[in-house]
């Protein structure tokens, strides 16, 4: 981990820590949940793109996993809620492995394409298999650690983030590791890779599996927050909204994923009173940020900064 | 005499002035929360709930607001998402204050908001039909709904079916959260009825063509076919059912009840059978009928202002807004005392959705009698007796 | 028996003209492009709805109508690529896919605010009973659309193998610094592409909206399923799109009258999973075409 994500990290955990003390109120809590929540979707998506160069369309599968597998099994098996969380994040990495073999044998988009009809099936399963069907179900547990309830949005916000920032500083440790060198290899060159004896294919598993489970995790925490859970959540919109955190906040920065997540939760709320022309503007936005900064933008404040040294 | 007789005339005016400056001098305003799904999947019901909303909270207003309160409802958009109806109703809760909240549209959201009400101790009018939201009772103390239960709707159906000695039935429903409350209930009321379900089948909100399903129901050797959903699969449905000549009658939900889907479906749609809300068909009703009259002004001046008709959905949201604003009325601003009011004294409460009679046990107070069996006849609604 | 398999049939083929329809939209873009766009949805639910407009609203004849909503749906694209994707030149090819995204959110706001929630429909394009075979029906108006559906794809044909500018729109796929080098104006057949595409899909979509009706959220489950059919033929290869159409369509139908309904878009989808495992550049892709593509 460089200096400076070290003193980012830094910053970002003194502002999670103040951040409840100073805001009190549950409905900017909540928001602050979501964006956690998000920001773990985004950063698994963030590390498939940016480090081994593979798009997902089908996290919302996982997610979907995550959040039922990990209500389920505290519902009616009775499992505490940790060791469900941790059965369904083992369920999602299976269910990942399983995609990503056939379809990482091959190269270019087809993991994108698998990944988008792995997704939908989820989808379907949910609809059709799912507890309560399509109306979803409800009177979910929450997370229950050594006796501590997370019942609040100010411990749910504490609980999200906190794991939000081990799953950062992994990461980081990862992309600075052999791995994390071969996989920016691979970014680069495929076939350059290949011939320093890099076992790409079983890399790039290895990305998608993390990039499962951190889905799952941040779809198990979602239903043990709110405690009802139904399949319109994991809709293939979901997927493509996590793309968009990514690309928007840059693919290849994780604090690119975080900051993309932040964004895309905040949003649509700043643009309540904007009633039904909300989903306009949305759009609009979405599409001018693109535009205009299409590395994203962490890379965009990264170069600035760059050039400002250069000048000083 | 005469000056103790002028002494009450001089107070009369004084009384007169000063309700007359209470009336015009806004007092501090009431304040309730709706949450709606005007946009998403779910806006075929948030859309009407919403202008309903806004068109009562005008009315109420000109006509001099609640007890010289005006009244301010603050909608917010759920986008017929669960998480976010939970963010839309902690932001009034905490930001806006208000009083209580009607809606959501749909039984999932309401299902979410079900633990944020309860700890917030506020009351909830639910604008959603499904069973778990009010029940049980005693775990949904804040939580109340104004739609019928989807099971008298599913009543209604059967009873009428087995008056003509109909007992093997196909039914077919939409994927979704509607379709599949309704799946529920025709299934667990039809042996209440001595009714078979001889088929089961399903469909996307978005499918084009529903011959298949129908063509598989017929094979099954149903005697009718019960469709259950909402939005274009409905004509479209009608529409291939005309198209087979199925010859056993098609049966719809009560998202039934809108002149558009006769309009779309065109003469497909006629003899088409569904329990309807009395709303869509108040002009047919006796003069006795006690709905008749605020059914016959809701719709008017609903299609007076959005130039379309309110459907039994928009009633839903007035039904629990006027709940709502009849409690501010008689107890004031006091959350529990709103709470106590909806559960012991709409009784006998005529509203758009039927005649309402909430207790202790019941937070929704409508039975199957809310319902009439309404046919498609030369184009237009046509009750059956 | 043989009805009831007749009719399923011709069920899978009503649902699958609808997909092949959009499937072939998907094929022109990314064919020069090799962007995915995602917003042709959108394109199809703007042809059933200015049809609608046009015809039902302002009342014009028919043709009137159509032209102008092949027009307009043309002008849509021709904006969209001039705006948004003509200044994401150089961009990741990921990037160029998430903006078709974020368009396609503009355009849905736009026609919601315009045409609002419900559903729209007109009539067939010829009235009368539906045609009946072996004792199953079809609609008139599904005949109407397998016919439009052949006839654009004799178009394409046509276009990309017998024209000059069908052959060096294809060049600019292929390889776009060689096609700028013998003189084509690689820019110009982006536009064009984009416009192509908007009208194949405002053709679809106003020859579906009778059978399906339309209404502003219709896309993003249009463009799902046509995407899927443009997979399944091989991305890329415009008959493929229009096969695969069916396949799913059929294999849909098939699914909801001999196992169950429910499932049915499940087992389409697995079955497509299955084709990209066993034969990864689709029904008809050739693995050439495929290498030159990166996601």
């Amino acid at each position: 981990m460089g200096k400076s994500n070290f003193f980012v990290l830094i910053c970002l955990s003194i502002l999670i820590l103040v951040f409840p003390l100073i805001v009190t109120d549950s409905y900017n809590l909540t928001i602050g949940v979501f964006a956690g929540i998000n920001a773990l979707l985004a950063i698994g998506l963030c590390i498939l793109m940016g480090f081994a160069g593979q798009a997902s369309l089908g996290q919302a599968g996982f997610y979907g996993i995550g959040a039922y597998v990990s209500a389920i099994l505290s519902i009616n098996y009775g499992l505490p809620v940790a060791v469900s969380m941790v059965i369904a994040a083992i369920v999602s990495g299976i269910s990942a492995i399983a995609i990503a073999v056939p379809a990482l044998r091959l190269r270019g988009h087809y993991l994108a394409v698998a990944t988008l009809g792995f997704g939908e099936i989820v989808y379907v399963i949910l609809n059709e298999l799912g507890p309560g069907g399509p109306s979803g179900f409800g009177d979910i547990p929450h997370l229950n650690l050594f006796g501590f309830v997370f019942d609040s949005s100010q411990s749910n916000f504490y609980l999200v983030w906190v794991f939000v920032i081990l799953v950062v500083i992994f990461s980081f440790n990862l992309i600075n590791s052999r791995i994390g060198r071969a996989l920016k290899a691979i970014h680069d060159s495929e076939v350059a890779s290949n011939a320093m004896g890099l076992d790409v294919a079983v890399l790039k598993i290895k990305v998608f599996i993390l990039s499962a489970v951190y889905a799952s995790f941040a779809g198990s925490f979602y239903g043990h927050f709110v405690s009802f859970l139904s399949p319109s959540t994991f809709s293939l919109f979901q997927s493509i909204l996590v793309l968009m955190m990514v690309i928007l906040g840059g693919a290849t920065n994780i604090w690119g994923a975080v900051l993309g997540a932040i964004i895309i939760t905040i949003l649509p709320e700043a643009l309540r009173k904007f009633e039904e022309l909300d989903v306009l503007v949305y759009g609009i936005i979405l599409t001018l940020s693109i535009l205009f900064i299409r590395k994203g933008i962490v890379p965009l404040i990264i170069d600035k900064l760059k050039v400002e040294k250069k000048h000083a | 005499m005469r000056s103790k007789h002028s002494f009450f005339k001089f107070l009369a005016v004084v009384a007169a002035v000063l309700c007359f400056v209470a009336k015009g001098y806004s007092k501090e305003p009431y304040k309730i929360g709706a949450i709606f799904a005007v946009t998403g999947p779910a806006s075929f019901l948030g859309e009407p709930e919403k202008n309903t909303a806004i068109m009562l909270m005008d009315q109420i207003n000109k006509a001099g607001g609640i007890n010289g309160h005006p009244l301010e409802i603050i909608v917010e958009d759920s986008k017929s998402v669960e998480a976010d109806a939970v963010l839309a109703a902690k932001k009034l809760l905490e930001k806006d204050k208000v009083l209580a909240i009607v809606g959501p549209s749909t039984t999932g959201e309401s299902m979410a908001l079900v633990p944020v009400m309860n700890n917030a101790k506020t009351t909830l009018v639910s604008c959603a039909a499904g069973y778990p939201i009010t029940n049980p009772v005693n775990e949904r103390y804040w939580i109340f709904k104004t739609p019928q239960y989807d099971v008298s709707a599913v009543d209604a159906i059967y009873t009428h079916m087995k008056k003509h000695g109909i007992t093997k039935v196909g039914i077919v429903t939409i994927a979704t959260g509607f379709g599949d409350a309704g799946r529920k209930a025709l299934l667990s009321e039809a042996p209440k009825f001595g009714i078979t379900i001889v088929a089961d089948e399903r469909y996307g909100a978005k499918d084009s063509d529903m011959t298949t399903q129908l063509t598989k129901v017929k094979a099954a050797g149903a005697q009718a076919v019960i469709n259950w959903s909402v939005g274009p699969g409905q004509v479209v449905i009608t529409k291939n059912w005309h198209d087979l000549k199925l010859g056993i009658p098609l049966y719809q939900s009560h998202g039934w009840g809108s002149k558009k889907n006769i309009e779309l479906a065109g003469k497909a749609a006629e003899g088409v059978i569904a329990p309807l809300g009395r709303l869509v068909v108040w002009d047919k009703l006796s003069d006795k009928n006690p709905q008749k009259a605020l059914l016959k002004k809701y719709e008017q001046d609903y299609k007076a202002r959005f130039k379309t008709e309110p459907g039994t959905f928009g009633g839903h949201a007035y039904d629990a807004v006027m709940m709502v604003v009849d409690a501010l009325k008689k107890v004031g601003p006091n959350k529990a005392k709103i709470r106590d009011y909806i559960e012991k004294k709409i009784k006998n409460w005529p509203g758009t959705g039927g005649i309402f009679n909430m207790s202790e046990k019941d937070h929704c107070g409508l039975d199957m009698t809310a319902f009439e069996m309404v046919t498609v006849k030369n184009g237009d609604w046509e009750i059956l007796k | 028996m043989l009805t009831v398999l007749m009719q399923f049939l011709f069920s899978g083929i009503t649902i699958g003209a609808v997909y092949a329809l959009v499937g072939l939209g998907f094929n022109i873009i990314y064919n020069a492009t090799s962007i995915i766009n995602l917003a042709q949805g959108e394109f199809v639910v703007m042809g059933g709805l200015l049809m609608w407009f046009f015809s039902e609203s302002v009342k014009l004849p028919f043709f009137i109508s159509v032209i102008l909503t092949i027009l307009s749906v043309g002008l849509v694209g021709l904006l969209m690529e001039r705006l948004t994707i003509k200044p994401l030149k150089g961009a990741e090819l990921l990037v160029m896919i998430m903006i078709t995204v974020a368009v396609s959110i503009v355009l849905r706001g736009v026609i919601m605010f315009k045409f609002g929630k419900d559903p729209y429909g007109y009539a067939p394009f010829t009235a009368g009973e539906p045609v009946i075979i072996l004792g199953a029906v079809i609609q008139q108006q599904v005949l109407w659309v397998l016919g439009i559906t052949l006839f654009l794809i004799f178009l394409v044909y046509l276009f990309f193998n017998k024209t000059m500018l069908g052959k060096a729109m294809s060049a600019c796929a292929v390889n776009p610094l060689a096609a700028r080098l013998v003189g084509i104006n690689v820019s110009k057949m982006i536009m064009l592409s984009f416009i192509l595409s908007a009208i194949l899909g405002a053709v679809g979509g106003i020859a579906i909206t009778p059978i399906s009706l339309m209404e502003y959220d219709k896309g993003p489950a249009l463009a799902v399923k046509g995407f899927c059919a443009a997979i399944m033929g091989g991305l890329g290869q415009g008959m493929g799109a229009v096969v695969g159409g069916f396949i799913i369509g059929i294999l849909e139908s098939l699914t909801a009258g001999y196992i169950h309904s429910g499932f049915k878009d499940a087992v389409a989808l697995v079955i497509m999973l299955a084709i990209l495992v066993f034969k990864p550049s689709g029904i008809f892709g050739s693995k050439s075409v495929l290498q030159v593509r990166k996601f």
